[in-house]
């Protein structure tokens, strides 16, 4: 693939006109962004490690548009893509986050006991509750741009940190490409293998390159806390059980990435972030918290009420099938989370999940005995 | 994408040890010949677009193999590759083309007249005769490696090069981009259309970017003569007809190459060449002659005798289902083709096919009357 530092000059020969992509059909947030004003502006420029804007914006001019998802369309390839390519990716941000501003300031609170309540959700309804984060480990490429030599070392320093975990935490590392028949099964059955890509969106960014190699799966004995190394991004974390208790889900998701950080930095590497965008993850969809809270639940009646979409818009959740993101729900069972990731922090935003859950537990059952829940209707939160 | 020069430089402050590929479970060319030595030699290169070793082998590393197929596992992404990376790419090629040494020349020979015969296999064998070759322009890199406005420009000057053509050459364009429903509807029953590639192969070598821009079929008025804009090379040149006469077929294949070489040398973009690898293409396997010439023929009897397969390696032939590689023969008829590219010319490769395929014939006749056809086995070519 071309599109480092002498290829990107050779560029240069070509008007931006030959150059610029052709976006007449496209329909994600790049494509909306993309002038070709703002192409010729950017062309010229690469961060430090040599991702360029055609590597920012491949992935969305190879896929145009997903029928039920606005696409971001673009990737970060390292730290400073975010700074580099700013006027691209500001207005992408502000449109993927609610109108964001280049000036705000995102918030980081990692402290569970900030949490209220979310230890009761009914669990007659809410059948399980999970939490998940991305992290990036600073003074590395990003997936759609590491090298093989950087994916190795992100893979070293993570089992490294995890193997240091104790007590609840205490766990094993299982690399992708060394994983015996039975390993595989028994991952498969708990849910956790993550195998590779095939959506065409992360194909084309670049990140499923030279797979399995340095991709690994780690999680604790008692399987309520899993780290996925080098998928799409360089860790993601996610604490998760059955029934409802969100706080003692939360509370090990903070604790245990609380201790992962700390092993990190103790090691000299400390996680990517910054104030304007808190954790700089690849996809501009997942910076600030990067943290999706959520619950399966069972809503059959409340879901088929004509109100539903504006109840969990106005509670800033969404739906999505059991299966995750673009799947449908099956028996009347959703998945239900935040919808928000970047300009609220994470007990504000698991606080809306716990609030929010609640609340349509109460409808759901308002609508079994037939009576009406106008009166619960929430304002727009 | 990242493995241009500064990150490619980036890469050098890791070890060899620490970037070099697993190859372990890997069974293809690439595989076969790079050491870690050879991996050491080639690292900080780059040819003068800026196409690194990484670049060339990520196919390969990306693809471990292929069940019934000893894949390349590199490609070029500019003319250059073939010399920069020799040490990698020479021994790849003699692999692959029966021992062609890296100082061995090879001659091209697109005199049609030079064929003996071809224009009388019998038609209630040979069902169609089809040759094609690819070329790539000078000056342009290769479609791993391309840019947007290089592939417009390639696109731009083959369509005026092949619109200027008349006479049984007289045709016209079809983008894949703007094509009608009842255009492409016209070409998938003429079997002409190409689609974006679906092979892992293909799209971890980076060819599918920014598709469909600049891509197109050309074909002519009486659908015999075929020209691919910038799928796997920049051009993909057919002739093709219903019939045993390869005469006919490879004399339209030479006579409309050179119509459409003289107007690319009149912009000064001929076709890559030199006197040791031929026409330069994509893929190290089509090196040479690029040429493949084939006939769809019935052999219900002569593919089940023992020897099948024997004769084909003798006659220099191989086969293939008629859904072309990759594919199982259906109702005993076989796409017979030659199996060499490079180290002989194009006639000499189409004088096998046409002298292979009619001894073939009479075989199979032979063995329908129940006679032997031992007598027949040919030597070794």
């Amino acid at each position: 693939m071309p599109f480092g530092n002498s290829h990107n000059q050779l560029k240069m020969k070509n008007t931006c006109e030959q150059e610029y992509p052709d976006l007449s059909k496209h329909n994600n947030h790049m494509a909306k962004v993309l002038t070709p004003a703002l192409y010729e502006k950017l062309r010229s420029k690469q961060t430090p490690s040599g991702f360029t804007l055609d590597d920012v914006i491949q992935t969305g001019i190879d896929n145009p548009g997903h029928p039920f998802i606005m696409t971001v369309g673009c990737v970060a390839g390292d730290e400073e893509t975010y700074e580099v390519f700013k006027d691209l990716l500001d207005p992408i941000i502000q449109d993927r986050h609610g109108g964001y501003k280049p000036t705000d300031k995102h918030k980081t609170d990692l402290n569970p006991s900030n949490l209220k309540g979310g230890d009761d959700l009914d669990s007659n309804y809410v059948l399980s509750s999970r939490v998940r984060t991305g992290r990036s480990i600073r003074g590395f490429c990003l997936p759609p741009h590491c090298s093989r030599g950087e994916r190795r070392a992100v893979e070293k320093l993570s089992v490294e940190a995890l193997a240091v975990l104790s007590g609840d935490l205490n766990g094993k590392y299982y690399a992708l490409k060394n994983m015996t028949d039975a390993e595989q099964q028994q991952l498969i059955d708990d849910h956790f293998l993550f195998d590779k890509p095939v959506s065409p969106l992360l194909l084309a960014s670049g990140m499923a390159r030279d797979w399995p190699d340095a991709r690994g799966i780690w999680h604790n004995d008692t399987k309520t806390f899993l780290v996925w190394v080098n998928e799409e991004d360089h860790l993601r974390v996610i604490s998760m059980q059955k029934g409802g208790n969100m706080k003692e889900v939360f509370t090990r998701f903070c604790t245990g990435l609380t201790k992962i950080e700390d092993l990190f930095k103790n090691k000299g590497h400390s996680f990517m972030w910054n104030e304007h965008l808190g954790y700089v993850l690849t996809c501009p969809s997942n910076l600030g918290t990067g943290l999706r809270a959520g619950v399966h639940v069972k809503l059959p009646n409340l879901s088929k009420y004509r109100q539903f979409e504006e109840i969990l818009k106005r509670l800033r959740l969404q739906k999505r099938g059991t299966g995750g993101v673009d799947t449908a729900a099956v028996g009347g069972i959703f998945d239900i989370s935040n919808a928000d990731r970047l300009g609220f922090s994470e007990v504000e935003l698991v606080q809306m999940v716990v609030d929010g859950v609640k609340l349509m537990i109460e409808m759901e059952k308002r609508l079994e005995k037939g009576q009406s829940i106008d009166d619960l209707m929430p304002a727009q939160k | 994408m990242p493995f241009g020069n500064t990150h490619n430089n980036f890469k050098l402050n890791f070890s060899v040890d620490d970037e070099y590929p697993d190859l372990t479970k890997h069974n293809n060319h690439m595989a076969k010949v790079l050491t870690k030595e050879i991996y050491a030699k080639l690292r900080d290169k780059q040819t003068p677009t800026g196409y690194t070793l990484d670049d060339v082998i990520q196919t390969g590393v990306d693809n471990p193999g292929h069940p019934f197929i000893m894949t390349v596992g590199c490609v070029a992404g500019d003319e250059e590759s073939y010399e920069v990376f020799k040490d990698l790419l020479d021994p790849i090629i003699s692999d692959r083309h029966g021992g062609y040494k890296a100082t061995a020349k090879h001659k091209t020979d697109l005199n049609f007249e030079n064929l003996k015969g071809g224009d009388d296999l019998d038609p209630n064998y040979v069902l169609s005769s089809r040759v094609r070759t690819g070329r790539s322009i000078k000056g342009y890199a290769l479609p791993p490696h391309n840019t947007r406005g290089e592939r417009r420009a390639v696109e731009k000057l083959s369509v005026e090069a092949l619109n200027s053509l008349d006479g049984e050459f007289k045709g016209k364009y079809y983008p894949l981009k703007s094509m009608t429903d009842a255009e492409q509807e016209q070409l998938i029953n003429d079997h002409f259309l190409f689609d974006k590639p679906v092979s892992p192969l293909l799209l971890a070598a980076g060819m599918a970017r920014d598709w469909p821009d600049a891509r197109g079929i050309w074909h002519n008025e009486n659908k015999t003569f075929l020209v691919w804009v910038n799928e796997e090379d920049h051009l993909r040149v057919i002739s093709m007809q219903q019939g045993g006469n390869m005469k006919e077929v490879f004399k339209r294949f030479c006579v409309g190459l050179k119509r459409i070489e003289e107007i690319f040398k009149k912009h000064n973009h001929g076709f890559m060449w030199n006197e040791h690898l031929g026409f330069i293409l994509t893929c190290p396997s089509n090196l040479g002659t690029g040429l493949r010439g084939g006939v769809h023929v019935k052999l219900p009897k002569l593919s089940t005798h023992a020897k099948f397969d024997e004769i084909l390696t003798r006659l220099r032939l191989q086969k293939r289902g008629t859904g072309g590689v990759d594919t199982a023969s259906v109702g005993g008829v076989f796409d017979i083709s030659n199996a060499d590219r490079i180290g002989s010319s194009e006639v000499e490769q189409v004088q096998c096919v046409v002298d292979g395929v009619k001894l073939m014939v009479e075989m199979e006749k032979k063995l329908e009357k129940g006679e032997s056809i031992d007598s027949m086995i040919p030597a070794q070519k």
